[in-house]
């Protein structure tokens, strides 16, 4: 008999250990070698497209805030740029620096959060402390601007919600002084670091020819030579009024991929105190009444990559689809370039590289609560009773006693 | 903000399209049968070099539309291919998977909501849906209410 050898799997997941979000990585090795890796996702479906369509076109905002925490000004900016593309309609220019100043925000809280978790990951905790730290002040502003720290919920079709008080421009000047001076040690702290170097270099390398293949986006693509920046290429918002650069590093490893991260955030400083300067007087929204019939599609730079949504609209007031694609669903794929070959301990690294975003990768699935029933907690309490009951009887254990422990 | 690259292009392509329209100056659709649709996302992606985006699904009661969206990112402008499926009962269209990976969880989750068939996909299986999901039960068609 012919006799088959099977790989040893090794289970990452469902719960992800280390970035403790639900995904299930299974690894195919031989030895340290990965040699093929499979995921399985949607542990955490919300059903976000399907409810779109049952809200009408200016509750839909609120809902796409929710597709993820960190990329909450992106995804309804998205939203509206294409709602905003069926109906023609223009928002004031002070709405549109407001735009472009509220996503520079959460493009540097962003990438701040993700070099702390990245020194988190290569157990290099110092980094993971300072970059949460300096990012503190960064959600204060974003609180003070918009109400919230995250799902800020400020922009609208026509427009923005909340304008950005002439009397805190002064603040937030102060303020981003403070956070370019601490980003620049960072930086500097992690780019001259030998250790790191060695670490981060040459690890997950996900070529240009490959990032193009998997259509990759963000700094995913840029670490990998890959010039795309949806604010410069099809600028929205003030982004054609601004100077500033696409960072783009040719090597596509981690540590292309951190440098791109790190020097972005140096950029939106710079975007924010422009915008800040140029920032025209008027109001932040124009009157929408009705959305015509049509389809439009938006897209904006998130932190992550380019976020892009379609929205048709048959004239009523709701869409009658919007379908949302997040960053990280273009980018996580690309695991198949860049982890097969990799030793365990670098995967976990690469993985983590383009910056995954499990939340926004997953967002449907509908519940049909007439064909399978829906456990509330007594339920549960009473079916977890009854069981316990029913082995007590089949195991029939002696009677437990305390003094005999 | 043009979309020359594609119009100075797409009379190769001609005889596969039903039409071509352009809503806005930076936005194109290229309307085709289901049948044709590999040979246009093929000109779109290999012969153009267009970066692919995503593909959206979608009822459209009479029909299946399936909505394949490029980005020129030289010229900042966005061409969607609209392939029709007219086939109601058995819904199919040739997979775009083996010409770009990055397509492969998309035609997935496609084929998990609305029960599209995607020809010569090398790995059809189910992404989002549950394991214990009924079979037959898309749903993103429009009888499945919420």
């Amino acid at each position: 008999m012919k006799q088959t050898l099977k790989k040893p799997i090794l289970a990452v997941g469902p719960f992800h250990p280390l970035q403790e979000e639900m995904e299930f990585y299974q690894l195919t090795i031989e030895g340290e070698k990965v040699v093929d890796i499979d995921v399985r996702l949607s542990y955490n479906h919300r059903g976000i497209e399907k409810l779109s369509e049952t809200l009408q076109f200016d509750q839909v905002p609120f809902l796409v805030s929710r597709v993820c925490g960190i990329c909450s000004a992106s995804h309804p900016l998205a939203y509206i740029q294409a709602v905003e593309e069926i109906a023609g309609i223009t928002p004031p220019d002070r709405a549109m620096y407001v735009r472009v100043i509220i996503n520079e925000l959460e493009r540097i809280h962003s990438h701040l959060l993700w070099v702390g978790l990245g020194g988190h990951f290569i157990g290099y905790d110092t980094v993971f402390m300072w970059a949460w730290k300096y990012r503190e002040p960064v959600l204060d502003l974003l609180e003070e601007i918009t109400g919230n720290r995250n799902n800020y919920g400020n922009v609208k079709v026509g427009g923005c919600r909340e304008d950005i008080p002439d009397e805190l421009i002064p603040k937030i000047n102060v303020e981003l002084d403070g956070i370019e001076k601490k980003t620049e040690m960072l930086t500097k702290a992690v780019l001259d670091d030998p250790v790191l170097h060695a670490r981060l270099k040459g690890v997950g390398v996900l070529s240009k020819a490959n990032a193009v293949a998997y259509a990759v986006t963000g700094p995913t693509a840029r670490g990998s030579g890959l010039g795309i920046d949806v604010r410069r290429d099809d600028p929205y918002a003030a982004y054609g009024d601004l100077d500033w650069k696409v960072i783009v590093q040719p090597e596509g490893d981690v540590f292309a991929k951190a440098v791109v991260r790190l020097l972005e955030t140096l950029e939106s400083v710079k975007i924010i105190r422009e915008a800040l300067k140029k920032l025209p007087k008027g109001p932040v929204a124009v009157e929408v009444r009705e959305i015509p019939p049509g389809e439009g599609c938006g897209h904006a730079e998130a932190p992550r990559g380019e976020t892009f949504h379609y929205v048709r609209s048959d004239g009523g007031n709701r869409p009658v689809r919007h379908k949302i694609r997040a960053p990280s669903y273009v980018n996580v794929p690309s695991f198949k370039a860049s982890c097969i070959g990799q030793d365990i301990a670098d995967v976990t690294l690469t993985l983590a590289a383009v910056d995954p975003c499990y939340s926004c990768t997953e967002r449907l699935a509908v519940v049909d609560s007439r064909r399978h029933p829906i456990a509330d907690h007594e339920m549960l309490l009473r079916l977890s009773r009854e069981k316990t009951a029913r082995l007590i009887k089949e195991m029939d254990p002696p009677p437990f006693k305390l003094e005999d422990c | 903000m043009t979309q020359r690259p594609i119009r100075d292009r797409i009379s190769e392509i001609a005889d596969k399209l039903i039409r071509v329209e352009q809503p806005r100056p930076n936005r194109m659709m290229l309307l085709c049968e289901a049948c044709n649709s590999f040979e246009v996302n093929r000109f779109l992606f290999s012969e153009l070099g267009l970066r692919f985006v995503i593909v959206t699904g979608i009822d459209a009661e009479d029909s299946f539309e399936i909505l394949y969206h490029y980005s020129n990112d030289h010229t900042g402008c966005l061409a969607t291919v609209k392939a029709f499926i007219r086939d109601r009962e058995n819904p199919a269209i040739e997979s775009v998977t083996p010409l770009i990976p990055g397509a492969e969880w998309i035609e997935r989750e496609v084929h998990d909501i609305l029960g599209i068939d995607f020809v010569h996909h090398p790995n059809l299986k189910r992404l989002i849906l549950h394991d214990d999901w009924p079979q037959g039960v898309y749903p993103l068609r429009k009888e499945v209410r919420t």
